[in-house]
């Protein structure tokens, strides 16, 4: 394993994330010559979607997909190019000066990037539904990281539920592996299709309509699809049974775990912190960063590409990679040889068809994104949706109020699983739009650090001994 | 149409929101302006201390005559601000600092003042169990006392609104103009006249100062805090060092906050900061020698407020020197929570009557007239 | 919680909470634990409610334990070794571990 103590003071380019937008960014980067280093805080590379790409114990094809297995070249490129590539790496500060504050293995070091890629991907929605905080119940991506990374399966009676393209997936995975699932609770708004309807044709030309559709045949033959209005948890100390409405009528269901999904959003910690502005994607119905065409940002130096940028999906995140590598070699190193930009522009361009579809019919119903009572929002600090709106109702405008008078958001997880809740519960209760209700100001570092870490950090004894007044 | 008030106050920080509070305790109509929210910036977000220890002479009777404030802070703004007092504690880390310690306690004797008290080994260990073993002792002030800060300055804006006073947030001061014997403030949301005007603009205080013609060496700094995850209570009263920087203070719910003034770099125009790592380690560094059970605790978030220092560390307070009604009541950096409640009260008093009984001499901004 | 698709892989033996616990060499400490069968890895500094790992991709810190005496460490992002030793945390954690 590569200690912090041997990395270089600076690098061309710090590339953090080592899924397919890291990755591909990093191996581009490496061949044209930037030195360049790959941070990965997972104890493998190949980011969510390729999770366990060079490790998993599951080694029949047919359980993960050939989708899945297309990280397999990614990687191997990544490892071949000659990039540094550091996992169990956590990237803990970046500042507009390109300062990448990292740990390893319990030590600290700050690197000096020319150029950064950002590439941390995207993080599961929110599910903020009554009880899902129990022992038992958990996201449909961390059923599938078990799967590919781990090779576990969900024990006793499962029930998965939400809407969304990596739902359906997991199911066919489960099943292939042998897994019984005993329904899938769809919350998919019909009036969703009607919405989805005009970006039919677009979606008929992508490459998800026919894998869609087949992914969709293989899990309905084997489970009953229910479609719900209203969900809920329950059990003492761990989930016991589930709760739910589906046409007008009330259900209670025993059951050992649920697994919840409703989409993918960006997951804006450390762009934000470093100083990215942002904007709210009103279709997407999250944050994202202001980019322009080669996913450079607001901030000179600093790149995001991948889902991080937008939600596009694994194969599009890789050709986002290479154009933010494109831009930071063409930037570091003139007369470098890169690919044709145009060319990457075009696969890119045919990836992300189709999304309006996706994002239209999948857009996750009010009712579980803007909790009410009783249901915790903040999981770190337990703070409820009816303490958020009383605190509406008494004027507090945005989420940075809200923190200082709830700490919600102030826990470890800094906002990861409550931001976009908070900031949509404000504004309903406002009567304002997200946008303009603003989301939570983030500041690093953006994972915490043990105290002991961060005296690691080389000190010269001029700073230690320093004394400004 | 301008908008008519008794005294527009500048600024929503804890200053401009308790001197609105005590003007409109005293019957007159304040209007306050506030370019962001109230306690956007160093009010809302410094590490609470509210500290009578180790102050500079020239202030010690407004800090003073702030306590009694504090003390019954839920009677005037009715929330108990989350002040609670347990003490602050300057802690010598050798024989020394110590005698330093014992002369100036000494020296503040001789002037009347007996809130500092020197302590010995064993009672340092008794107020502060987990202090490491090389600190021979301090100075303890016993009544002083930490409180929420954000929480705090809502308070107060809230019973100054609930008292009469009006606060615009969200409203940028453009200008100010004398207009037949009133000043009229120019604001991002209309003209304001008043006879008098407070300048509490905080890091933003010199601009308007600039506006009379009055300069000021103000220098904008952003000192930088980080806290930790909760931890179950292990240490009451606040503690600080002189010699390294570092304040250090367990909040109620468990969370610690390490501060002392080690800088981040400061863009006021953009409200925004970047912090400085290699310095937090050194504050991280002090903390492992000084609190070794803290050696694996894990740091949440760290941040910097934006404020506003005075090249004598001192705060400017007190009447304009070039223009008639206007007040100046800033350059609090690292030491304002404390004083906030009560030099709003002088504040007020100052405005209202045209003098007061606590003594501001020495804070007053001609100091700077000749540089 | 969760069952092993194939248990030929090689194996470590992790402790936890002086529990010994079967592990796959690769498994990370969260997922040696859910496979393990145990259903909570830690209680909340608030209420005392138990959680289990929600996200294991980094994100949630809800896998939150105490490995090898460091306190508050994200079980999803460890790999196990042989011989390690996890402590499941209650509340808020004791200071100085």
């Amino acid at each position: 394993m590569t200690e912090a103590s041997n990395f270089a003071s600076s690098y061309d380019l710090v590339v953090i994330g080592g899924g397919p937008a890291g990755l591909a960014a990093a191996a581009l980067a490496s061949r044209a010559g930037a030195s360049t280093v790959l941070f990965d805080e997972n104890p493998d590379i190949g980011g969510q979607i390729y999770r366990g790409i060079t490790s998993t114990p599951i080694k029949s094809h047919a359980v993960l997909g050939e989708d899945y297995w297309a990280g397999a070249a990614l990687a191997a490129e990544a490892k071949a190019s000659g990039a540094l590539i550091v996992t169990g790496a956590t990237v803990w500060s970046l500042d507009p000066s390109r300062l990448v504050g990292v740990s390893v293995a319990g030590k600290a070091r700050m690197i000096q990037a020319q150029r950064v890629i950002i590439a941390t991907g995207s993080l599961e929605r929110p599910f903020p539904l009554p009880g899902w905080t129990l022992p038992g119940v958990m996201t449909a991506g961390a059923a599938q990281t078990a799967l590919k990374a781990h090779g576990l399966v969900p024990d006793g009676r499962v029930l998965l539920a939400g809407c969304g393209p990596l739902l359906w997936l997991l199911a066919a995975q489960l099943l292939r592996a042998g897994t019984k699932i005993e329904a899938i609770l769809d919350t998919t708004p019909r009036s969703n299709w009607l919405r989805a309807l005009p970006h039919l044709p677009d979606f008929l030309l992508s490459s998800y309509w026919s894998k869609g559709l087949a992914l969709l045949r293989e899990v309905k033959a084997k489970v009953p699809v229910i479609p719900i209005q209203r969900l809920s948890a329950h059990g003492e100390g761990k989930l016991q049974h589930v709760e739910y409405r589906s046409s007008g009528k009330d259900y209670r269901r025993r059951v050992d775990m649920l697994l919840l999904h409703q989409g993918v959003v960006p997951n804006v910690n450390l762009a934000s912190a470093a100083g990215v502005a942002h904007r709210w994607n009103e279709r997407q119905l999250c944050l994202e960063p202001v980019l322009d065409v080669d996913f450079g940002s607001s901030v000179p130096g600093i790149a995001v590409a991948g889902d991080g940028a937008g939600i596009a999906g694994g194969a599009a995140a890789a050709e986002r990679g290479r154009i933010a590598a494109i831009a930071a070699v063409h930037a570091l190193r003139p007369s470098a040889s890169v690919p044709d930009p145009q060319s990457v522009r075009q696969r890119l361009q045919r990836e992300e068809l189709g999304r309006g579809f996706l994002d239209t019919l999948y857009r996750p119903a009010d009712a579980f994104r803007l909790p009410e009572g009783e249901t915790i929002v903040c999981r770190c600090e337990e703070v409820t949706a009816k303490q958020i709106h009383d605190m509406t109702a008494m004027g507090c405008e945005g989420p940075n109020q809200m923190k200082a008078f709830l700490r919600c958001g102030m826990g470890p997880c800094q906002g990861r699983l409550c931001g976009l809740t908070v900031t949509e519960l404000i504004a309903a209760g406002r009567h304002a739009r997200p946008a303009d209700v603003g989301y939570y100001r983030l500041r690093p570092p953006v994972k915490p650090i043990t105290l002991a870490e961060l005296a690691s950090l080389p000190i010269s004894e001029a700073e230690r001994k320093a004394v400004e007044r | 149409m301008a908008r008519i008030a008794d005294v527009v106050v500048i600024g929503g920080g804890l200053h401009g929101c308790s001197t609105a509070l005590h003007l409109a305790l005293r019957g007159l109509k304040p209007i306050l302006v506030e370019k962001d929210y109230a306690g956007r910036h160093a009010s809302g977000v410094n590490a609470g201390g509210v500290r009578q220890l180790a102050r500079d002479i020239a202030e010690i009777p407004l800090s003073v005559s702030s306590m009694a404030i504090w003390e019954h802070v839920e009677e005037l703004v009715g929330d108990d601000c989350g002040f609670a007092s347990h003490g602050t504690v300057l802690v010598a880390e050798s024989e020394a600092e110590l005698a330093d310690f014992q002369a100036r306690v000494d020296d503040l004797r001789l002037r009347g003042f007996v809130h500092e008290e020197l302590i010995d080994r064993t009672e340092l260990r008794r107020l502060v169990p987990a202090v490491s073993d090389h600190c021979p002792g301090g100075v303890v002030s016993r009544r002083d006392g930490a409180a929420d800060p954000f929480r705090t300055t809502q308070a107060f804006r809230k019973r100054a609104i609930e008292k009469g006073a009006e606060v615009m947030e969200g409203v940028v001061v453009t200008g100010l103009s004398r207009v037949g014997g009133q000043w009229r403030v120019e604001t991002s949301g209309g003209p304001i006249e008043a006879p008098k005007v407070v300048n509490a603009a905080g890091a933003w205080a010199d601009r308007i100062a600039s506006m009379l013609g009055e300069p000021v060496p103000l220098e904008v700094i952003a000192p930088m805090l980080m806290v930790t995850s909760r931890l179950p209570a292990f240490i009451e009263p606040v503690v600080i060092l002189r010699g390294r920087k570092l304040s250090f203070k367990q909040v109620s719910n468990g969370t610690v906050v390490i501060g002392g003034g080690h800088r981040a770099q400061p863009f006021r125009d953009q409200n925004r900061t970047v912090l400085d790592w290699q310095k937090l380690a050194v504050s991280a560094a002090t903390v492992w020698e000084l609190f070794p059970v803290m050696r694996e605790a894990t740091i949440m978030r760290a941040w910097a407020g934006i404020e506003a220092r005075m090249p004598d560390d001192l705060p400017v307070i007190g009447p304009s020197s070039t223009s008639e009604g206007i007040y100046h009541q800033f350059g609090f950096s690292a030491h304002g929570f404390q004083l906030g409640p009560g030099t709003g009260a002088m504040m007020a008093e100052l405005v209202a009557t045209g003098a007061t009984n606590v003594p501001i001499d020495g804070l007053g901004i001609e100091r700077f007239a000749a540089s | 919680m969760f069952k092993r698709l194939d248990e030929a892989a090689s194996i470590v033996a992790i402790e936890v909470d002086g529990k010994t616990v079967r592990a796959r060499s690769g498994d990370t400490v969260a997922a040696a634990m859910l496979a393990g069968g145990i259903d909570h890895c830690r209680t909340t500094p608030v209420s005392g409610a138990p959680r289990a790992p929600y996200c294991l991709m980094g994100v949630c810190f809800e896998c939150l334990v105490t490995i090898d005496g460091v306190g508050s460490r994200q079980g999803c992002l460890v790999p196990v070794r042989d011989g390690m030793r996890v402590e499941t945390q209650q509340g808020k954690r004791e200071v100085g571990r």
